[in-house]
């Protein structure tokens, strides 16, 4: 193959992507309006009337994390760099333990809707949930702001759609499934995702084993024997040894502080179901990013790196070239409209989070102080989902041809440092007071924002300077232990008896759940 | 309910130290990988079979050994803390 002039079909109009494409939006559609009728309170609203099983949320879990990111993203970092890449891999699993150990029981007894329930149980409701609103604002917002930008991109090069085209349709669609289906259809639209996801990537890993005697060790070293035994050690990535710790960090306490992830602990109708569902979802997660080794350097053999970076400089075209030269065009094509279902479900699930954060959290429980009509509930938070939905397309186009592949930490960054702690405090910690918890989160948010500006990623990749203030691509290392001493510091500065006199009976309810 | 009380907070406490000792062991887990891969690169590229280096082995028993982390906690709620819940509020 001509590396500079890579024979594929991506760029051009593919058929049978937009057959696929078509199919999907048909199918989520119809799965929207079977939700919506069954969608009539705040409840079914933002928790599907706590109706889903343990099994379909560890479908529903796994396919609101795995986002495109992850399938385009490693794939391709494995097949440009070989083992660097699977660090990533490994970071991006090693979170749900910790979900599991600490935190997706207690919130599915403490909570109703969002995580800010939780904070907010035996705290001062107000500025709990302002500071909690802020955390979860701006997770959700740069993380949007990553999956909008890489959606234009993805499908301008799979589709040939023009980039706004392709925001405006990931736009209305992901409206349309909040705003009739409410957490019903964006669990099931997250549940068919993560099938065709898995699925996909099975295939595909499957076919390149199948070149190899379906041996992944022959593929490695095949991999090995051509481009040196380097590709199978650990190479420029962590040339900064704190990075890869503060990068391991926000990955691994970050997943346990994403709003749409711990939204979904309160879908199911025990904190057993909640329990079993992280279970499901770690193993189904574990699997795809096992496969990405295969799929990266199955992609780094069969499709050569120069050819994956004459695509795309980013490497991030390796999945679907690699699916073009093992099943041609029409597997090209059922990736390419994977891939975009990938993206579109994601951004449902950050929207409805977002929605929640800015209706149950903002309005209804600052502005009218708890007292809202159920009625009014549900107005809001379909207002909320329309308006946020609205900001998605506008950051998307406003952001194009931005680099933004920093976004996706520096939301795990955000959620790492202002919200994991504050769960922790005050669901483990008689001590805590509303002013710990409520600095604590603000700390997480304004320093992990400060730091990730200072730092290398924006200084220097982005603003061209010679070098940066602060040393580190991600703050982690730096934000989750201030976010933690601060939160104790001033816990201990200040006091809250109601905070202390309740803490008993928040134990009984972690434990007991609405029976306490 | 005083008695019922004392057992809940025994309990409580039993699952906080058992979620803490497992919690401990993924961030050692992790953490020791994501070390060894910052300290000793050269260690990480050794080959243990051919096609196989140390660090691709290591990296995927981490995938594997947090599963069955978490099913070793979901096994313990299934049948310890979940009977000995359910007998505390009976």
């Amino acid at each position: 193959m001509n590396a500079a002039q890579p024979v594929t079909s991506i760029g051009e109009p593919n058929v049978v992507a937009m057959v696929f494409f078509f199919v999907f939006i048909a199918i989520t559609l119809g799965i929207t309006y079977w939700a919506s009728r069954k969608t009539r309170t705040t409840e079914d609203f933002y928790a599907a009337g706590r109706s889903i099983s343990a099994g379909q949320n560890g479908f529903a879990l796994a396919g609101d994390y795995m986002s495109a990111a992850s399938f385009l993203g490693i794939a391709g970092l494995v097949s440009t760099t070989g083992f660097d890449g699977l660090i990533y891999s490994t970071g991006w699993l090693v979170g749900w333990p910790v979900v599991l150990f600490l935190i997706a029981e207690p919130l599915r007894n403490l909570g109703k809707y969002t995580f800010a329930d939780v904070v907010a149980a035996r705290l001062r409701q107000t500025p709990v949930r302002i500071a909690a609103a802020i955390g979860t604002l701006a997770t959700v917002i740069f993380y949007l702001i990553a999956q909008m930008v890489g959606a234009g991109g993805l499908i301008k090069l799979m589709f040939g759609l023009s980039y706004e085209t392709a925001i405006v349709i990931v736009g209305v669609a992901m409206i349309a499934y909040v705003l009739f289906g409410g957490m019903l259809a964006t669990t099931w639209v997250q549940i068919v995702k993560a099938v065709l996801l898995l699925g996909g990537a099975t295939i595909l890993a499957l076919l390149v084993l199948s070149r190899f005697g379906f041996s992944p060790l022959a593929l490695f070293r095949e991999a090995a024997t051509r481009y040196g035994d380097g590709v199978l050690a650990p190479g420029k990535l962590v040339a900064n040894p704190l990075d890869a710790v503060s990068l391991g960090m926000a990955l691994m306490f970050g997943t346990a502080g994403l709003p749409h992830i711990l939204m979904r602990f309160y879908t199911v109708p025990d904190a057993q179901a909640a329990r079993k569902s992280v279970f499901y979802a770690t193993g189904l997660i574990g699997f795809f990013y096992l496969m990405t080794f295969i799929l990266g350097f199955g992609a780094m053999v069969l499709v050569t790196p120069d050819a994956i970076k004459a695509v795309d400089k980013g490497g991030n075209m390796a999945a679907p070239l690699l699916a073009e030269t093992l099943g041609g065009t029409p597997f090209l094509g059922f990736i390419a409209a994977v891939a975009f279902a990938t993206i579109l479900a994601v951004v449902a699930g950050l929207t409805l989070s977002g929605a929640a954060a800015l209706s149950h959290d903002l309005w209804v429980s600052v502005a009218r102080k708890g007292d809202a009509t159920p009625i009014e509930q549900l107005r809001v938070a379909r207002i909320a989902t329309v308006v946020l939905g609205v900001i998605a397309v506008l950051l998307g186009i406003v952001f194009k041809g931005q680099n933004v592949a920093f976004m996706v930490s520096l939301a795990f960054a955000i959620a790492a440092s202002a919200n994991f702690p504050a769960l922790l405090l005050s669901i483990f910690w008689r001590g805590c007071t509303t002013l710990g918890v409520v600095t604590s989160m603000l700390v997480g948010t304004i320093s992990t924002l400060l730091l990730i500006y200072l730092s290398p990623t924006i200084q220097v990749d982005i603003l061209n300077h010679a070098q940066a203030f602060f040393p580190l691509k991600n703050p982690a290392l730096i934000t989750i232990p201030l976010s933690f001493a601060v939160g104790i510091v001033v816990s201990l500065a200040s006091s809250d008896p109601e905070a202390r006199e309740k803490f008993a009976q928040v134990e009984r309810r972690v434990h007991l759940g609405a029976k306490a | 309910m005083k008695v019922a009380d004392a057992r809940l907070h025994a309990l409580a406490a039993r699952r906080t130290r058992f979620a803490i000792t497992l919690t401990v062991a993924m961030i050692v887990l992790y953490f020791g990988f994501i070390l060894l891969i910052a300290y000793d690169k050269a260690l990480m590229g050794t080959l243990v079979a051919p096609g196989l280096s140390l660090g691709i082995l290591l990296g995927a028993l981490v995938i594997v050994v947090s599963w069955l982390l978490t099913f070793v906690y979901v096994r313990w709620a299934n049948r310890r803390y979940d009977r000995e819940l359910s007998e505390i509020t009976r």
